[in-house]
């Protein structure tokens, strides 16, 4: 049978800015800046900053990326018809989803969300440490490449996660994310490596 | 999760490798490890779910939604089609953004640099919700050629960036359009990233003169797939979203 092929990727360049952040391109057009907040007072949850840098394969900074973040909720709750989960509902105040790019200046991204809680995995029997899933663009990257962030404070649940468990332990840390502060916030620092040393461990969902 | 709430796997053969010399950013910026290949759980076949409020009724007219004024300079076109997926079904509610350089070839953006001058009235980006059908419809200027540093003498052929949201962030995806005829094509190193020419054709738009408007805007049909899912409840229930 004759399935409709996927249609094929393309970079998305240099300019992505002006398409889904027009603001970091430099001018306002849209209402609702999509994707730019992701939490409000009401959202419930420990308030948590992820940030972090991208570094191409001679270890330059990538200055030119843009950043997806997609979460389950505070519970483990997606804000999706297809979580089918027990439980209590999702929160009504938390979206799950961001994007940012990375500081021409900097070249730091960054998120301000909530931790997200452990949501149940494939198989319907262990669950999956608590994660967010990140999306990455940029001029260079000709499909967008998809990792994970794990929370370095959750070494239990990480040690039981059946994704983490597929990866070379040599390779493991690369998508665990180190837990610290800053005046008095929660920040989780997240370098990203496309290429060489160190180079993040990228997913093929 | 359901297990036929999965997605069909996606086919390496359908998008041009990470690794393509031909277009230099490519070579520093290309994983060398292979990709992990994971079985989708909810945090795939879940994702963000947009509705008519989130957007701007102008939103999806370049013409129109960045007037200061008066209109933009250009050729005046419709870029419109579905968003399927692999069974050919449309995709309803779904979220497609765009964005383009203006009809000189040159971007709204704080870091392009090239001599051809900023529209006033262009703004050069758009996006809209599929109906329930899948289908989608948006009014700009057809963008021109511009140059770009990879090898001294490169030029873009006359695109649009497209980026597109199914109902999982299994399914995010962002391409380009391109428009049937145009004699770019042939010499563009990011086209040439996909040596297959049935990739190329996929991302070229037709001139489709029934759907223009006599008088006044040409219109080109650009259809796009997505990867789909084992069974499609997820869909209809987000239709009308």
């Amino acid at each position: 049978m004759d399935y409709l092929p996927e249609t094929p990727s393309q970079t998305a360049g240099p300019y992505v800015h002006i398409g889904l952040i027009p603001r970091q391109a430099g001018f306002e057009i849209f209402v609702n800046n999509l994707g730019e907040r992701m939490v409000t007072d009401a959202t419930r949850g420990e308030r948590i900053r992820i940030e972090g840098r991208i570094f191409d394969g001679a270890g330059s900074l990538v200055r030119d990326a843009l950043v997806e973040v997609w979460q389950a909720d505070a519970h483990g709750r997606h804000n999706h018809p297809a979580d089918v989960q027990e439980g209590a509902a999702h929160d009504p105040a938390f979206h799950g989803w961001g994007r940012a790019g990375t500081d021409f200046a900097t070249g730091i991204w960054a998120f301000d969300t909530i931790k997200p809680g452990a949501v149940e995995g494939r198989s319907g029997r262990g669950r999956m440490a608590p994660h967010v899933s990140l999306w990455i663009v940029a001029r260079g990257i000709n499909l967008g490449l998809s990792t994970r962030m794990y929370f370095g404070d959750e070494a239990a649940a990480n040690e039981a996660d059946p994704v983490l468990n597929l990866i070379d332990p040599a390779r493991r840390g690369t998508i665990i994310a180190a837990r610290g502060g800053r005046d008095g916030a929660v920040v989780y620092s997240f370098d990203i490596r496309l290429q060489g040393e160190g180079e993040t461990v990228f997913l093929d969902i | 999760m359901r297990p036929d709430a999965e997605f069909f796997p996606r086919d390496p053969a359908d998008h041009p490798p990470a690794y393509s010399p031909v277009y230099k950013s490519s070579v520093l910026r290309s994983p060398r490890f292979p990709l992990l290949s994971l079985q989708n759980s909810l945090s795939e076949v879940t994702g963000p779910v947009f509705g008519a409020t989130d957007i701007g009724p102008l939103d999806h007219d370049l013409i129109l939604n960045y007037v200061q004024s008066g209109e933009p300079i250009g050729e005046r076109v419709i870029i419109h089609g579905r968003l399927l997926d692999g069974e050919g079904r449309g995709l309803g509610g779904m979220l497609i953004e765009l964005w383009q350089a203006n009809a000189g070839g040159r971007y709204r953006h704080a870091l392009d640099t090239y001599l051809a001058p900023i529209d006033p009235n262009f703004g050069g980006c758009g996006r809209t919700i599929t109906d329930a059908e899948g289908n989608y419809s948006f009014r700009t200027i057809k963008p021109g050629p511009y140059p770009f540093r990879n090898r001294v003498n490169d030029w873009r052929p006359a695109h649009i960036h497209f980026s597109l949201f199914g109902s999982g962030f299994a399914q995010r995806l962002i391409t380009q359009m391109y428009f049937e005829g145009d004699p770019l094509i042939a010499h563009d190193a990011i086209i040439a990233t996909m040596p297959d020419p049935a990739l190329r054709d996929r991302l070229t738009a037709k001139l489709d003169l029934k759907a223009s408007v006599p008088l006044d805007t040409l219109a080109y049909r650009f259809d796009m797939v997505l990867r789909g899912r084992r069974q499609t409840r997820f869909e209809n229930k987000l239709q009308g979203s």
